[in-house]
């Protein structure tokens, strides 16, 4: 009787040591793989101090983000329409939800979006932080179509999710902050640094010299006229990550950036998306509309339509734009697929 | 002996002066505020993306985006030099981006303040500075690289009546007639405001006044020169020369 008592005391002894040791577990830190020339020519990508990146968290978000769980009926995760190959979009001109609903708004590529200073994500800008903008999915009916408390509580009844949350962030009451802090950690991770042009900026690629041509119209005020919105070689960003009106209409069906702010002067204006990774990311533009990057370069060189809003940075809007040569044009492109990072879409650690 | 205590209270008496004599002055601290105007009328972000403003030639204009540099902002008395910043991108939209504050207290006197628009060539480097990547103000390697000075956009009534985009980016101007033997011509400028007395915490007003870029000693013709002037090393020198009178002293509090 004795030995008994003693077993049932050590049992609960241990009992107790498991259960500190969980309480007390310490997540790693996770250091950002952060490439050569955004260390040089950046300044610190956004962590908040409130959601620090650790390897438990970031591999948590990166199982929720493949995870089906999220949405109504259990048919959808966000890489339903953000496909790792794909950059992280889909090459559908809009996606379909669990209901199969669709919106007006093509699939935002997602890379680099740490580097994101305004913090102002979406077409339209309308969601501040990474961590708020991964609330809206879940419940957009045209999306994942669920509730946060159905999803909280689908989390919470999960046989591994309790223990993952509890060794990322301490405690295993799951609800949709936590859940979000750890999709905006592993996205966080989504860095794209590794493409030719980025290899021929560090002296381990050569461009030929229709690529360098292209480079050099990107470049030109005269004739692309690119870099002022898209950035530079010495932003490997390759974005303003900033809003403007590119031409796209001469009267709007969709107002962006004018709908969030309720400012008439912001009407028709739509977040400069990265040029990056073009090759993986067709059709473009915020609905969609050009399925071929010929497309894209067509509209800047002789596309453009006028109106109150357009950017001042749209040369001869009148004449409809610059008017490149098909030389010209077929150089653009071809410098802009150098800017194609297979490293990224193929990168095991982003894949489900 | 008493001649020799009395001389030894005088002593202390005088070592007493003398350390009344070395107080410290108290040090005062200064900032340096930047007021935009269109000639005399105030001009706010809330100004932009409207027709409201009419140039010397008659241009009728809206702003729709301002961003400027200044660099090497001090103050500087008759051997020391004190610096607000070295270098700072001012941006319309942003209003947080108007105050500066000098980086030590000083002891109160006379001092010049002096500043430069844009970058002179030994700061004009390449790629060199990360917050300015960052917000896309680099110049492009064709054009010799380096920084904007200033990036002002927006629209105007052409001589049709016509809404029609003009972007007055200042650049270091490069005359590109041959190709293999660009010239340059720094055409950022030093501001000299004067020299100005501090008694006490100070706030020093600069006012600029964004009608001068189309002013003064030229009258610009936005119908002429209002797109791709980056690289017109003429247009250029135009704006550095427009630009001398942009700025002037305000208030001081």
């Amino acid at each position: 009787m004795k030995q008994a008592w003693l077993y049932t005391f050590s049992f609960f002894l241990l009992m107790n040591c498991t259960s500190k040791e969980e309480e007390n577990y310490t997540p790693v830190v996770y250091e950002l793989k952060i490439p050569q020339l955004f260390k040089e020519k950046l300044i610190n990508q956004i962590v908040p101090a409130n959601n620090p990146l650790t390897q438990e968290g970031v591999a948590l978000g990166k199982k929720l983000f493949f995870d089906k769980i999220l949405s109504g009926d259990g048919t959808q995760s966000c890489a339903s329409c953000h496909n790792p190959q794909k950059a992280f979009t889909d090459n559908l001109q809009f996606s379909s939800g669990i209901d199969g609903k669709q919106g007006i708004r093509n699939a935002m590529p997602l890379f680099n979006l740490a580097w994101n200073f305004d913090e102002k994500f979406a077409w339209d800008g309308k969601d501040f932080s990474l961590e708020n903008q991964a609330l809206e999915p879940v419940l957009n009916p045209i999306e994942l179509h669920s509730d946060w408390k159905n999803v909280a509580k689908k989390l919470q009844n999960h046989s591994e999710y309790p223990t993952l949350f509890l060794q990322a962030f301490g405690t295993s009451n799951i609800d949709s902050t936590l859940v979000t802090k750890a999709l905006a950690q592993f996205e966080r991770t989504l860095i794209s640094g590794n493409s030719k042009f980025d290899q021929y900026l560090l002296g381990e690629a050569t461009l030929t010299p229709e690529e360098q041509n292209g480079f050099n119209i990107f470049m030109d005020e005269a004739r692309g006229d690119c870099f002022h919105c898209h950035g530079s070689d010495n932003n490997p960003l390759w974005t303003d990550n900033q809003f403007h009106n590119n031409g796209l209409d001469a009267s709007f069906s969709d107002l962006g950036l004018g709908a969030v702010t309720g400012d008439p002067a912001d009407n028709g204006k739509f977040k400069s998306p990265s040029i990056r990774n073009l090759k993986f990311t067709a059709p473009y533009m915020h609905d969609g509309r050009f399925v071929t990057i010929e497309e894209v370069i067509n509209h800047y060189s002789e596309g453009l339509k006028p109106s109150s809003t357009i950017d001042p940075l749209m040369k001869k809007v009148n004449q409809g734009g610059v008017g490149l040569s098909a030389k010209d044009k077929a150089d653009l492109k071809a410098f802009l697929l150098t800017l194609s990072d297979d490293d990224f879409v193929n990168n095991p650690d982003f894949q489900e | 002996m008493k001649k020799i205590l009395l001389l030894i209270c005088l002593s202390f008496l005088l070592i007493e002066c003398n350390s009344t004599d070395d107080v410290e002055v108290e040090k005062i601290s200064v900032s340096l505020q930047f007021e935009h105007f269109w000639l005399a009328s105030p001009l706010t972000a809330s100004d932009l993306d409207t027709f409201k403003f009419e140039t010397k030639n008659g241009d009728f204009l809206k702003i729709e985006r301002l961003r400027y540099l200044l660099s090497n902002i001090y103050l500087i008395n008759d051997n020391e030099t004190f610096t607000f910043s070295d270098y700072t991108l001012i941006d319309l939209e942003k209003d947080d981006n108007f105050t500066l504050q000098l980086s030590e207290k000083i002891v109160p006197g006379s001092y010049q303040l002096k500043f430069r628009f844009g970058f002179k060539d030994d700061d004009n480097i390449d790629g060199a500075y990360q917050d300015l990547n960052t917000v896309n103000f680099n110049v492009p390697s064709m054009l010799g690289g380096g920084y904007h000075y200033m990036q002002f956009d927006g629209k105007y009534k052409d001589n049709n009546n016509q809404d029609a985009n003009f972007n007055y980016h200042a650049i270091r101007a490069v005359d590109r007639s041959d190709p293999n033997n660009l010239v340059y011509e720094d055409t950022s400028f030093e501001v000299d405001l004067g020299t100005l007395s501090f008694i006490s915490n100070s706030e020093i007003t600069v006012k600029v006044n964004i009608a001068e870029w189309f002013r003064n000693p030229h009258t610009w013709d936005l119908n002429q020169l209002n797109t791709v002037l980056m690289p017109n090393f003429e247009a250029q020198k135009l704006m550095s020369a427009n630009g001398k009178t942009v700025f002037s002293l305000g208030d001081i509090n």
